[in-house]
């Protein structure tokens, strides 16, 4: 597997205009003849889709919900970064990108990340042309926020729904190509294959999620951007449908898989109720910083909150950080909440739980200070718990969040596939060990509005590519494999339904390739997997028939993918011998109990090559230089 | 012209020509309640206006026709929403309980309706004088004192009256939306409007049927 | 709690469908709806028997995805929250539970209680949308934008396109749904040029969608997830009249 990033040389600052003024352009009359596959229309896809559209590629658009404005960029809260340096803070786009670099533990590209930065003013002014409400100060000019412990205040944000807002910008812009026909949009349409013809992605295989039909589909390129994967842990904060399978059947055509073990366990969800939990819901971060964060110092109490008095509280991270308190990264404060949970002192009926207690801040503030703040976020608690979180203490746990491994891609956001790109949480490329607040949604615009429209086009300027349709071997070869594929999972008819497999694969994943790992439990884990993945092949169940709207099928076929992904996750984990960002390896750590990277050796990202059924995966590394940030320790103390 | 057709043609332009059309209509029937209450100062008084109405007999016909083309361009574009909202739910609900809803707007299609039958009985009980066992052409008083002292007749008035006081309890709000007046300065009367209005009309027309059945008119 | 279910199955559009009734035991009063039907589901699998099919995704109220009527009331009785939203604390022991798709021609059934609601996608497409190529936007913050006028535009830019305005109102009309993306867009400077031109296809885009006409009934706005206001219909009505008289066509381009 060659992995040459295909960088453009030059000063950092420099390298993306540079690629733009050299790279061959697609004439206009050619571009119609040129037709793209998008699959997902999240902020990602759905900027891609439109962009391209409106370029005048024919393009070709898929998603598994019903509708493209339901994809899970819907659900961001927070908001999104940019270096426009409103505040006259001393923000700029060398800083934005030296704070991603830096609080990805120094683990992603700089030049990918230098370029994000770059462009992240654009999205600003491309969203607020669209109609997204951003709030505003009283003056009438654009608001920012300080979000996720930056220095400066570069997060733009409307209301609590800024990835609803910006999505709903992207589905227009996305419709309105639809409307003008040179976008076809197929929705309720899963992708299970990916069509390699000659050594280049020429097209998809899909299954009409309402008919059951499988469907294939031939173009020029191939666009993943299928979001991330953190439902391989079954409880998370991401959409009941988010997937895998997208990224990982590309994989097993050749595309290689960056960093899968990178993923962040956000600190501040709202605890799991029951067994028969389905999702976990994110409080937003600034909640931290008011609250305070504590456990009972005795194991096992069982008293209420409030009956616990103010020495029995321990508020560890007020103890361990007295600089940082409640507001370390969400990395430490995630870590911190499961080691005071595994000394037997998590609170609620699982035991798995802390104190977010705003009673000092009531006190302080007043009722009204942190109704007007949090308002809306203590409503919604309240909804899902039954709680009122002005009498008592939220309850909080970390959840997995998001998905800094991917599919690898290089500058152009080409994978190891020529023709492949991989675009928004799918790919790998910015985020190292540790994603930033507020800039998945930055970097899934800046992937579909600014950059792919120009590398895509250097592609298909470049490459030779013969007309190709469905009849191909390829094509047909596949659509027969997803059937089989189908046809087994329908005919096992075990004892064990989808969701009882999944829930047992995620709570394994959670406790040994979650918010820290160890080499024993890893290996553990893998003989784990393997054997749980055996049952899935020969107990599932799955109920009904092929050809129907059938969600145990859909289920059962990503939780598949799942498995082989967990084993993956968990070698990778294993692989990887230091701790970093969201990645913590109990082998590696300081003496105070902090992460402890390894710069001499693993200042690289590991891409694995899928070998076929029953071969193991292979390890290649891309290394990564760093020529003009210099690699320092992080120091919350 | 062809912007007015593409506009009326259109669900929305439809419930525009029902509220103009209800206004006038409403207009209608508030100067008649203001005329009717004369009643209340005597046969003379009553008469002499009646008279001074069928003075100017132009003039009456153009009223006439104007209120007639009105119900109609009312009562047709009804229909057509009617059935138009019939056809966006052909499978109905088993349960079905949609909040908010109040009792006028959801009788609109029976109060309208009865209201229209009602102008029907009454034109021909009070103007033409068919229905009116003991009619006198000019004698409005006299005829509208026959009328009401049979409890029957005078219970279908005061029904009447009441629907169309839910009619225009709903309608009268409702046409601010259709027009689309809900700025903020006013947007809080509107209710209240609607409210004073219906009460109002309904109010005042029962009082004449009731005035006559207790014996304070006669 | 023990609950009795009354739930429409239908195996696919042309079937007739029918009610079922489930008896469920032990029912956690933590549970969310969803999650409630979710163990039913694993039960009916386990029995062989389908599971029901419902849509959902996000579980948190946002994705606009779930939805269906429950008791007569499109996403449930508790306020300004999605199905995903409501929780089995708002139930008692022993209640009967009767759980229907949303009802109406523009949103066929697909399945139990999965209906097709293309129907505004395809609104959207007509008209939604603000016209600006990638690239060509101005500097973001060139023009202000009072706070008054934002606040009004984000309480008509959350609408989720539940549909659930449609299922509630008597009369199957996407008033609500589509009045919000009408005002959303015409508040703000940025919508201005097209503003006419919106309305006009977004209304003729809706009414070829066979959805019923508004007659003030008001429940759209009471089922909304997002408590988004009819005054939004309003808006609707006044800018599709005045785009229909302004003659904003266009094919022509110009004033008539
Ligand atoms: C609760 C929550 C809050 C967040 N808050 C923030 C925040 O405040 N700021 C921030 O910057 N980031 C935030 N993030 C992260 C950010 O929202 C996501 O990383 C980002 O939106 C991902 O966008 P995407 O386009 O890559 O993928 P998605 O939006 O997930 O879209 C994936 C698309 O792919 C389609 N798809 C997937 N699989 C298939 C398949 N097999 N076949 C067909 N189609 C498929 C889906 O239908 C969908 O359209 C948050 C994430 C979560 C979960
Ligand atoms: C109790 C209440 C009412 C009384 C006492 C009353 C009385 C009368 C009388 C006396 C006339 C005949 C006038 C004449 O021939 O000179 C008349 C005519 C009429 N009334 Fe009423 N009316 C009442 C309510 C209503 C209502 C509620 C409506 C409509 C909704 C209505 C509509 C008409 C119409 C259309 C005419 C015919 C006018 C014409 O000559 O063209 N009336 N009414
Ligand atoms: C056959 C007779 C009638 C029928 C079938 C009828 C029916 C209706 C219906 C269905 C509405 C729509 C309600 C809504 O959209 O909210 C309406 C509105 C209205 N009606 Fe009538 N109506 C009739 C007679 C009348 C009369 C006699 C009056 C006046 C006295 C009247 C006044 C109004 C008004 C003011 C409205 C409000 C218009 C709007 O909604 O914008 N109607 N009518
Ligand atoms: S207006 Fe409200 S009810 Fe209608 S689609 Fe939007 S969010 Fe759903
Ligand atoms: S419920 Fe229906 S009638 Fe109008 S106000 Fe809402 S659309
Ligand atoms: S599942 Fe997303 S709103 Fe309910």
């Amino acid at each position: 597997m060659k992995l040459d990033a295909r960088i453009p040389s030059g000063p950092l600052a420099e390298k993306w205009q540079r690629l733009l003024d050299e790279i061959k352009l697609v004439s206009p009359a050619n571009k119609r003849k040129h037709t793209i596959i998008v699959v997902g229309t999240g902020l990602a896809g759905g900027s891609a889709a439109a962009s391209l559209g409106e370029l005048g590629y024919n393009v070709k658009v898929f998603c598994y919900q019903d509708s493209a404005r339901r994809a899970h960029s819907v659900a961001a809260q927070g908001g999104i970064n940019a270096a426009k340096n409103y505040q006259n803070d001393g923000d700029s786009v060398y800083r934005l990108f030296y704070d991603t670099i830096k609080g990805g533990d120094y683990r992603s590209r700089e030049a990918n990340v230098y370029r994000l930065a770059e462009v992240s003013n654009n999205i600003i002014d491309q969203c607020v042309a669209q109609g997204i409400p951003f709030a505003r100060e009283y003056g009438g000019y654009l608001a920012n926020r300080s979000f996720g412990g930056a220095q400066v205040s570069r997060t733009f944000y409307a209301r609590g729904e800024t990835g609803q807002q910006l999505l709903l910008g992207a589905y227009s812009a996305l419709s309105q190509q639809v409307a003008a026909g040179t976008v076809d949009l197929n929705t309720r349409s899963e992708m299970l294959d990916l069509v390699v013809v000659d050594g280049r992605a020429r097209g998809i295989i899909t299954r009409d999620m309402v008919t059951g039909e499988v469907e294939a589909h031939a173009a020029d390129a191939v666009l993943l951007c299928t979001g991330g994967y953190s439902n391989v842990y079954y409880l998370s904060t991401n959409a009941k449908g988010c997937n895998v399978t997208a990224a990982w059947r590309a994989h097993k055509r050749g595309a290689g898989f960056a960093n899968p073990c990178f993923t962040q366990i956000h600190p501040t969800c709202i605890p799991q109720a029951g067994d028969y939990q389905s999702k976990l819901t994110l409080m937003s971060e600034s909640l931290r910083n008011d609250g305070r964060v504590w456990v009972p110092k005795a194991e096992g109490d069982e008293r209420a909150p409030n009956d616990i008095p103010e020495d029995e509280r321990d508020y560890y991270l007020e103890r361990i950080y007295p600089s940082f308190g409640n507001l370390v990264p969400r990395d430490v404060a995630s870590r911190n909440a499961k080691n005071v949970c595994d000394e037997g002192r998590g609170i609620g009926s699982n035991k798995r739980g802390v104190y977010l207690d705003f009673a000092d801040a009531i006190d302080r503030l007043g009722v009204d200070v942190i109704r007007t703040r949090y308002g809306n976020l203590f409503d919604m608690y309240e909804m899902i718990t039954g709680e009122d979180p002005y009498d008592v203490p939220m309850r909080i746990y970390p959840a997995p969040h998001y998905t800094m491994g991917g599919l690898w891609v290089d500058y152009y956001l080409m994978s190891t596939i020529p023709g492949l790109f991989v675009l928004g949480e799918a790919n790998f490329s910015d985020h190292g060990g540790n994603r930033l607040g507020a800039s998945a949604l930055m970097q899934g615009l800046a992937d579909g509005y600014f950059v792919i429209p120009d590398t895509l086009g250097e592609y298909l300027a470049t490459a030779k590519l013969d007309t190709v349709d469905t009849d191909r071997d390829e094509f047909s070869n596949s659509m027969s494999e997803v059937e089989e594929r189908t046809k087994k999972l329908l005919s096992i008819d075990g004892t064990r339904s989808v969701d009882s497999l999944h829930r047992e694969l995620g709570m394994l994943m959670l406790d040994e390739c979650g918010m820290s790992r160890s080499e024993k439990g890893l290996d553990e884990a893998i003989e784990k997997i393997r054997a749980l993945r055996e049952e899935f092949w020969t107990d599932v169940k799955v109920p009904g028939e092929g050809a129907e709207l059938n969600q145990e099928l859909e289920k059962a076929g990503r939780v598949a993918d799942f498995f082989d992904l967990a084993e993956l996750m968990c070698m990778d984990a294993r692989e990887r011998k230091e701790s970093c960002g969201g990645h913590f390896r109990e082998e590696y750590q300081t003496e105070e109990g902090e992460a402890l990277r390894d710069d001499e050796n693993f200042v690289n990202v590991t891409v694995w090559e899928y070998k076929g059924e029953d071969t193991p995966e292979v390890a290649h590394n891309e290394d990564l230089d760093f020529e003009f940030v210099k690699l320092t320790q992080r120091s919350y103390k | 012209m062809n912007q007015a057709v593409g506009y009326f043609s259109s669900t929305l332009g439809k419930k525009v020509l029902m509220a103009v059309t209800g206004i006038i209509l409403f207009g209608f029937v508030m100067g008649h309640m203001l005329g009717n209450l004369q009643i209340y100062l005597g046969a003379e008084r009553l008469n002499h206006y009646a008279e001074l109405l069928q003075a100017n007999q132009p003039f009456l016909w153009a009223v006439r026709s104007v209120l007639l083309f009105c119900v109609g361009v009312h009562i047709v574009a009804a229909v057509l929403v009617w059935l138009r909202n019939r056809a966006a739910r052909p499978v109905k609900y088993r349960v079905f309980r949609p909040p908010s809803v109040d009792y006028a707007a959801r009788t609109m299609m029976w109060s309208g309706p009865i209201i229209a039958f009602f102008i029907i009985y009454h034109i021909l009980d009070l103007t033409v004088g068919v229905a009116n066992p003991d009619f006198v052409r000019g004698d409005v008083y006299h005829n509208a004192l026959a009328s009401f002292s049979n409890p029957l007749i005078a219970g279908l008035y005061i029904v009447a009256n009441l629907l169309l006081a839910f009619h225009l309890y709903h309608g009268l709000w409702s046409l601010f939306q259709t027009f689309g007046w809900d700025h903020n300065r006013f947007g809080w009367m509107r209710r209240g409007a609607a409210i004073f209005f219906s009460v109002l009309i309904g109010a005042g027309n029962i009082s004449i049927p009731l005035a006559v059945l207790t014996g304070a008119v006669h | 709690m023990k609950l009795t279910l009354h739930v429409w199955r239908q195996t696919h559009a042309d079937d007739k469908g029918g009610f079922q009734t489930y008896e469920l035991e032990d029912v956690s009063t933590d549970m969310s709806f969803l999650e409630m039907l979710d163990v039913l589901n694993q039960d009916l699998i386990s029995r062989d028997e389908s599971p029901i099919a419902f849509d959902h995704d996000c579980r948190e109220g946002v994705c606009g995805t779930c939805g269906f009527v429950i008791n007569g009331v499109a996403h449930g009785h508790q306020k300004g929250s999605t199905i995903c939203q409501l929780h089995m604390r708002h139930f008692s022991d022993g209640d009967e539970i009767t759980i229907e798709p949303f009802r109406a021609r523009a949103f066929p059934i697909i399945k139990d209680l999965v209906v097709d609601r293309s129907s505004f996608d395809r609104i959207i497409q007509a008209g939604g949308f603000i016209t600006i190529r990638t690239g060509s936007a101005p500097e973001a913050s060139a023009i202000p934008i009072s706070t008054d006028t934002l606040e009004h535009a984000v309480d008509f830019a959350e609408c989720i396109g539940c549909g659930a305005c449609v299922a509630s109102c008597p009369n199957g009309a996407a008033m609500l749904f589509v009045g919000a993306k009408i005002s959303h867009l015409g508040l703000l400077p940025q919508g201005q040029p097209e503003r006419s031109r919106r309305a006009l296809k977004m209304v003729e885009a809706m009414e070829r969608e066979a959805f019923g006409a508004c007659t003030n009934y008001r429940s759209c706005e009471a089922v909304c997830p997002k408590e988004i206001s009819i005054s939004g219909i309003a808006r609707m009505n006044k800018d599709f009249r005045r785009a229909s008289f302004a003659g904003a066509v266009p094919a022509h381009g110009k004033k008539r």
